[in-house]
């Protein structure tokens, strides 16, 4: 555990705390002034007096956090002085406005990663890797067992299940994560194959999206639609609690799957009881995650939520000053492992 | 490979029976004779032995993907399968591999077992090499000898049944006993005529569905035969010209394990009959643990069969002399059997299954309350007029088994599941109060919902004390609810008793540890 005075940044029962800015990181307790990686719920938590974030997720994070918050938009790359510390955000590739936090006090370096990924994706700026001293990784998927297949694979895949199960006169119904994955998706499927309907929670997001500028092909709600046999050959798009709810019925004859980092493996497939598992996810597979780190040059690497043992192990024994963080950050929703 | 992993992958990814069996019928149908007989014979749940030691595959595995061992080991504990995780760390295949199934078993896979480490070694990583996700995770799976496929072997049947448009009742005699695979082999599984019946073959098993509530939805009585419902090895004898066979109902040749009852079978005309065998000894049933002593255990010594003594108490006529019986009425199947086993001269390991004679469902429930203090697990309800029929066909056998004892005990270790539940800690071990000290008693891993599964499992995670490998050690804090059919002391066992078919019957969350029963609370239960 993490617990050296001189850190500039800390863990805290209030969440990571920059003492000589004065500021947090993604606090897990309402704090004065938060800097916010990205809105995902375990990361931006209501309460707090006053928030910082990059401006491309501005829209976003202040639907989450309601009208009242208090929120800046700092653009990617902008110096910002908070307290006699240099503050800039940069793009961190998970979700659209989603960022990694350079701090830097004296000539020291350090980078909080949030959540993040290498595969490009439509909808959010591409991950940047900043230079750094000491960088706070994001752990979700550190272990050899988790490599994704590019993107374009993916979606071919997904493309495939969408044709067949339309030419049958079969619905299509994809759960994912309402914030960000669902978004991902609709930039990257082939609209041209059918209708698109999305879950309100999902919409809710896309009214962002599209704000900041995303294209996303049209969405319908169900709400558009009277009869069953309407959605055969639609792709329904919706969020991971809609699974087994009444609001499955209208669908009638439907294949489902299932997009998440998780789906690689075949114990968690099967308890989700779906037809397909895409195994698409929005944080960095392992060899991701030793590229970005390496990329950083960080001499000192703090490894915080998912499979932080292994990832710490591995890169003392690759020459790295490293060890693990206790945050109270959760990773990939869906994570049967989460408090392993 | 391709084609068997395919359809692995169709099989395994869907929950719907219609949708397995329309993957098995394409198989069958795009499958040559020798791959088909192949995938026949590993969905019927037969294994090859392993191939490979596990050590040397977690070693060579490591190895192969680059990795430390320990990283490989933190890998196989997040996954919960070794097959699964070789095939998740290792690069992606260099090539492409059309080999078909019978060559890669045949040629590759069986000959592994007999080479050396080194040679043994070299062309295990390059098999790897050669194939992708789930045709690599099928190949380990079967080196491990640990293939299993969620498919039942009726379905199987069934859906080679339509692809070659037979009868299923044949396909599953022909499936049914030991049987290698080849282009023969399929061509007598799948052949339209009636090809003689190999000698040795047994019929398969009619099984019974459990009775939920009262038996007076069943109808009138009178038109019910009853019998108790043993707890032994089902079995099935083959007395066929110069052969003569015993299989257990897991297609197992027993022959060999219980001599007292082959010798005895020379006396028996030409028939094949169903019963039960169970360890017997002035004329009562023994506990369980006695027949267990002579299971697995080919030709047993004096002293074991002397202190386990065994019986074949039969309860069904399925072949006479040749000719099929099983379309014939239960109660002509029954007088034909009395005659056959009667007919034995002298003391014999046979004797028919004695039927429960009460005048109406009300004296028959009041014997079924007796079944304990008999060794019976309950009673067995049969329809009189009712033929032999295949597998479970629901309405003709009932298992009407007494209310299981009840025990609260406490979850004090945890030990994670395999397949589905691989990745979860679903194997528990449960302990009673002996004293101020909690005593493990017995291990349970049915009876809880994907839900309840989750709960206990986040419980685990949080609470546990204590790491020995696998198993975790875990706050004593949750108490179950435990059903099981049987006790007995056993010298084995730290708490001295042995319990049978436990389960999990619910979570009491409403108990405190100290309400969770103790000890000699189990042993008054079954009068000990």
């Amino acid at each position: 555990m993490v617990s050296d005075t001189n850190m500039l940044v800390t863990p805290t029962a209030r969440g990571l705390y920059c003492a000589a800015g004065d500021f947090y990181v993604d606090p897990w307790r309402p704090v004065e002034r938060a800097v916010i990686t990205h809105a995902h719920g375990d990361h931006a938590r209501p309460g707090s007096g006053a928030y910082l974030c990059a401006a491309r997720g501005k829209p976003v994070l202040q639907t989450r956090l309601g009208e009242e918050a208090v929120i800046e938009g700092l653009p990617y790359g902008e110096p910002r002085d908070i307290n006699g510390v240099r503050v800039s955000l940069h793009p961190a590739g998970h979700v659209l406005g989603s960022s990694q936090v350079r701090i830097e006090r004296g000539g020291e370096v350090w980078v909080v990663s949030g959540d993040y990924k290498l595969d490009p994706d439509p909808t959010c700026e591409p991950f940047e890797p900043v230079r750094c001293d000491t960088f706070i990784t994001e752990s979700t998927f550190g272990l050899p067992i988790y490599r994704w297949c590019t993107p374009d694979e993916i979606f071919a895949r997904v493309n495939a299940w969408w044709r067949t199960n339309a030419e049958a006169g079969r619905a299509s119904v994809l759960f994912a994560y309402a914030f960000g994955k669902a978004q991902r998706i609709l930039a990257s499927v082939d609209a041209s194959i059918g209708p698109i309907v999305v879950h309100g929670a999902v919409e809710a997001l896309n009214r962002g999206y599209r704000e900041c500028g995303v294209a996303l092909p049209e969405t319908r709600m169900v709400t558009d639609f009277e009869a069953k046999q309407d959605f055969a050959g639609a792709l329904v798009v919706a969020a991971p609690s809609s699974q087994s709810s009444p609001w499955m019925k209208r669908f009638g004859d439907y294949s489902d799957a299932f997009a998440s980092g998780w789906m690689a493996i075949r114990g968690a497939r099967r308890r989700r009881a779906v037809d397909q598992g895409f195994v698409l996810s929005d944080h960095a597979d392992w060899p991701s995650l030793l590229r970005a780190i390496e990329a950083t040059g960080a001499g000192r690497i703090l490894v915080t939520h998912g499979h932080t043992t292994p990832l710490v192990q591995w890169l003392n024994e690759h020459g790295l000053e490293a060890q693990s963080m206790k945050t109270e950050f959760e990773g990939e929703a869906g994570a049967e492992e989460a408090g392993a | 490979m391709k084609q068997f992993a395919a359809l692995f992958d169709a099989v395994d990814s869907s929950t719907s029976t219609r949708a397995k069996t329309a993957a098995l019928v394409a198989h069958f149908t795009i499958a040559d004779a020798r791959d088909a007989s192949w995938a026949a014979w590993f969905l019927t749940g037969h294994r090859p032995r392993q191939a490979v030691p596990t050590k040397r595959m977690h070693t060579w595995a490591a190895e192969a993907a680059g990795i430390p061992l320990w990283l490989f080991e933190e890998s196989y504990d997040a996954v919960g399968d070794l097959a699964e995780t070789i095939a998740l760390v290792l690069p992606d295949a260099v090539r492409e591999d059309d080999t078909p199934l019978h060559v890669w078993i045949e040629e590759r896979l069986l000959p592994l077992r007999e080479l050396g480490e080194a040679e043994q070694k070299a062309r295990l990583l390059q098999y790897w090499s050669s194939l992708r996700g789930s045709e690599r995770f099928v190949f380990n799976k079967l080196i491990t000898g640990a293939f299993r496929v969620g498919v039942s072997a009726l379905l199987v049947t069934r859906a080679i049944a339509q692809r070659f448009d037979l009868d299923p009742k044949l396909v599953a005699h022909r499936l049914a006993g030991e049987w290698s695979p080849s282009v023969e082999t399929w061509q007598r599984i799948v052949s339209g005529e009636a090809l003689e019946i190999h000698a040795a073959h047994p019929y398969p098993f009619f099984l019974a569905h459990p009775l939920e509530g009262d038996p007076v939805k069943l109808g009138e009585r009178a038109d019910w035969l009853s019998e108790w419902k043993w707890d032994g090895i089902r079995a099935q004898l083959i007395r066929r010209g110069d052969t003569t066979a015993l299989w257990s109902r897991g297609d197992e040749p027993i022959a060999g394990q219980f001599p007292e009852i082959m010798a005895d079978a020379h006396k028996l005309p030409e028939c094949v009959i169903d019963g039960e065998i169970l360890a017997w000894k002035d004329r009562r049933v023994m506990p369980f643990a006695a027949l267990q002593k002579r299971l697995g255990r080919k030709n047993p010594g004096k002293k074991v069969m002397a202190d386990s003594p065994v019986i074949f108490l039969a309860f069904d006529l399925l072949e006479v002399a040749g000719e099929d019986w099983r379309p014939r009425p239960l109660d002509e199947r029954r007088a034909k059997l009395a005659d056959i086993i009667h007919a034995i001269p002298g003391a014999s390991a046979f004797d028919t299954s004695p039927q429960v004679r009460a005048p109406n469902w009300e004296t028959l429930a009041i014997a079924r309350a007796q079944s304990r203090q008999l060794g019976t697990e309950g009673l067995m309800l049969k329809r009189r007029d009712s033929p032999y029929g295949v597998g479970r066909t629901r309405g003709d056998w009932w298992k009407w088994k007494v209310e299981p004892y009840t025990l609260d005990a406490v979850l004090v270790y945890a030990q994670k599941g395999s397949g589905k539940r691989a990745s979860l800690y679903t194997d528990y071990t449960f302990a009673l109060w002996k004293g101020d000290e909690l005593v493990p008693f017995a291990k349970a891993y049915s009876g809880l919902t994907d839900e309840e599964i989750r709960e206990v499992d986040a419980f685990i995670r949080k609470n546990t004390l204590e790491r020995f490998g696998p198993v975790r050690t875990v706050k004593p804090e949750l108490v179950f609810e435990l059903g099981f059919e049987g006790m007995q002391r056993s010298k084995r066992h730290k708490s001295g008793i042995a319990v049978r078919f436990p389960r999990m019957l619910r979570i009491r969350t409403d108990k405190a540890i100290r309400e969770a029963n103790t000890l000699e609370d189990a042993l008054r239960l079954a009068g000990l």
